[in-house]
């Protein structure tokens, strides 16, 4: 099966800048992806080179196997949800999702028929009289969405999508999207700085810095074994460790031991707490081991030592990863 | 702050005043087209009478001046219009070297004294063995026409989320299209504001047009040549008239026009 797209060397250079830098991809047809990483990583300028806003300085874009260098966006079978939604604040909801089979020369009944049926989708039948500005910004988010399927494309792509909604409703339109992704069965590409958002919704991630991937793979592939120390840190904050203190391996390598699967045990090993933050959930644990600071979350229905006090703690040694590559 | 209690007396008449001052010379203006006394301007008019308004509208020279006036405010605004909006649209949406420095230069003519472009533009044309003409007046005009479209198209496209441009692009719409569909719709009041402001300030130019003019007569030019000539006199008051009425309406609609739509467009979050 071809893929959605593929990235084969693509670098993107602003000057000495290197917003994106040799990066290789493969983005399977059918599956949500999530490009995951800090601002200033790369995974917006990889987004805007699929939808062609920015053109790469070296590499090779492929869309369904198809060379996309050069081709503009207005001619490439991909849509964009912007992040801020970009809704025209000149037309009404119908006529903003209507747009794209405006501009193809589709007629004016045809078009808003089909724009009903696009609004359907995202449930939001009949509200195509009103302005952008009398919307909600979950509303909002749902005409972007409506305004990016109308022209039915391969692949959709999410800038942060639900960077502007508040807890509750993100967390709604990220079971809404997934279900709507599976439903359509199309390829969904989401740019996102949360690290839940890209575990919970995405089949596979790729965690961005620096302009490259730091790791593709499964949201369990990137929580359980972090390439890197960056993954590690970034994707959960996990403790990166002293192999040895781990217990996988030997002092000049790395692992990473999730706070979670740092358990309060007598017969464990004595660290000294430095600090406690209730969560709500969790309490977190400062510890100190030996000169080695780490973070355990301690479920909150067990009592949790005081400031100062030394007590005992285990893990897993199956859980720690040892990482390929320090940096 | 607002306070609810009302204006104390003297703060009331110091504002009635300074309207008085302000207004009544105009309403002179007005007062004396209706004089029936012709060689000066006497106070009170010794009568009152509308025959200066027929004897205005038989007077060949004052079509002449009026066609002329409106032709160069037409064509300086046209070209501002084009022009003011791309160097706007260039300055706003992009980055390039010299940016800043091109900002500054269109901005320069309405900072500069009027005399000082007629100055520069004539010695330019004459310079430049260019014959002085309609065309030179319509360039001198263009100058500071220019400034005032693109001082209100580029406020409106950094106020106009770069985002809708991508937006329409990657909803399949080619360049022009986005321009049509989308750029336009969102910059036109502006337009519309800048270019109406334009012809009004082209339309009673006295300054550089005394400077790129050959024997060409505007309409203020007219009127102040006019001015000296003690015959006929309330013809041009019946003018000035006519011109306050021409350019307040738009100047009028300019505001109301960009009043609205304070909230950036498209940005919303």
């Amino acid at each position: 099966m071809t893929d959605a797209v593929t990235f084969r060397g693509v670098s993107r250079h602003f000057g000495t800048v290197k917003a994106v830098d040799e990066v290789d991809l493969a983005i399977r047809d059918g599956e949500f992806f999530a490009m995951l990483g800090p601002s200033g990583s790369g995974k917006t300028t990889c987004l805007r080179l699929i939808a062609g806003f920015e053109q790469p300085t070296a590499g090779r874009i492929e869309i369904f196997g198809e060379r996309a260098e050069g081709v503009p966006p207005y001619l490439r079978n991909v849509n964009t949800v912007f992040q801020n939604y970009a809704l025209f604040p000149h037309m009404n909801v119908l006529d903003n999702v209507a747009f794209g089979l405006r501009v193809k020369g589709v007629g004016r009944a045809e078009r808003h028929r089909a724009a009903e049926e696009s609004l359907e989708l995202v449930e939001l039948a009949g509200y195509g009289a009103r302005r952008a500005g009398e919307l909600s910004g979950g509303q909002r988010q749902r005409v972007a969405l409506a305004r990016a399927l109308i022209n039915k494309p391969r692949v959709v792509l999410l800038d942060e999508p639900l960077g502007a909604l508040d807890l509750k409703l993100r967390e709604q339109m990220q079971e809404e999207l997934r279900k709507l992704q599976r439903a359509l069965g199309l390829t969904f590409v989401f740019v996102t700085h949360d690290q839940d958002e890209a575990l919970s919704m995405a089949d596979r991630v790729a965690v961005f810095a620096g302009g490259k991937i730091q790791q593709i793979g499964s949201s369990e592939d990137i929580y359980r074994r972090p390439a890197s120390r960056f993954v590690a840190d970034f994707v959960g904050s996990s403790n990166v460790v002293p192999a040895d203190l781990a217990g996988v391996g030997i002092s000049d390598q790395w692992a990473s031991l999730r706070p979670e699967d740092i358990i309060l045990d007598a017969n464990g090993r004595e660290a000294t707490v430095t600090g406690t933050f209730f969560h709500g959930r969790v309490t977190k644990l400062s510890l100190d081991i030996k000169g080695q600071s780490l973070t355990a979350l301690i479920p909150a229905h067990q009592t949790t030592p005081e400031i100062g006090e030394t007590t005992r703690v285990s893990w897993d040694p199956a859980r720690a990863h040892l990482m390929e590559r320090e940096a | 702050m607002h306070s609810n209690s009302r204006a104390p007396l003297g703060l009331k008449f110091a504002a009635i005043g300074g309207l008085i001052f302000l207004l009544a010379p105009i309403a002179l203006i007005f007062v004396y087209a209706f004089t029936t006394e012709e060689k000066s301007f006497q106070w009170p008019p010794p009568g009152l009478t509308t025959k200066w308004i027929g004897v205005t509208l038989g007077r060949a020279d004052v079509w002449e001046a009026l066609a002329l006036s409106l032709k160069v405010a037409a064509i300086s605004t046209t070209l501002a219009l084009i022009m003011g909006t791309l160097t706007a649209a260039a300055v706003a949406r992009s980055r390039f070297f010299g940016r800043e420095t091109i900002s500054l230069l269109v901005i320069l003519p309405i900072a500069l004294p009027g005399i000082i472009t007629g100055i520069s533009l004539r010695s330019a044309f004459s310079l430049l063995d260019i014959p002085f003409s309609t065309w030179t007046i319509v360039l001198g005009h263009a100058t500071f026409c220019i400034v005032i479209v693109y001082n209100n198209a580029v406020a409106r496209f950094r106020r106009t989320s770069g985002a809708l441009v991508d937006a329409a692009m990657d909803l399949g719409a080619d360049g022009v299209q986005t321009f049509l569909l989308v750029i336009l719709p969102n910059i036109a009041t502006a337009l519309l504001a800048g270019g109406m402001l334009a012809f009004a300030l082209s339309f009673d130019e006295v300054i550089v047009t005394t400077f790129t003019a050959g024997n060409q007569t505007t309409l203020p030019i007219w009127m102040l040549e006019e001015l000296v000539r003690p015959r006929q006199r309330p013809v041009t008051n019946v003018v000035a008239m006519a011109v306050v009425i021409v350019t307040v309406l738009p100047i009028l609609a300019a505001y109301y026009l960009t009043r609205d739509g304070e909230h950036t467009a498209g940005s919303d979050k």
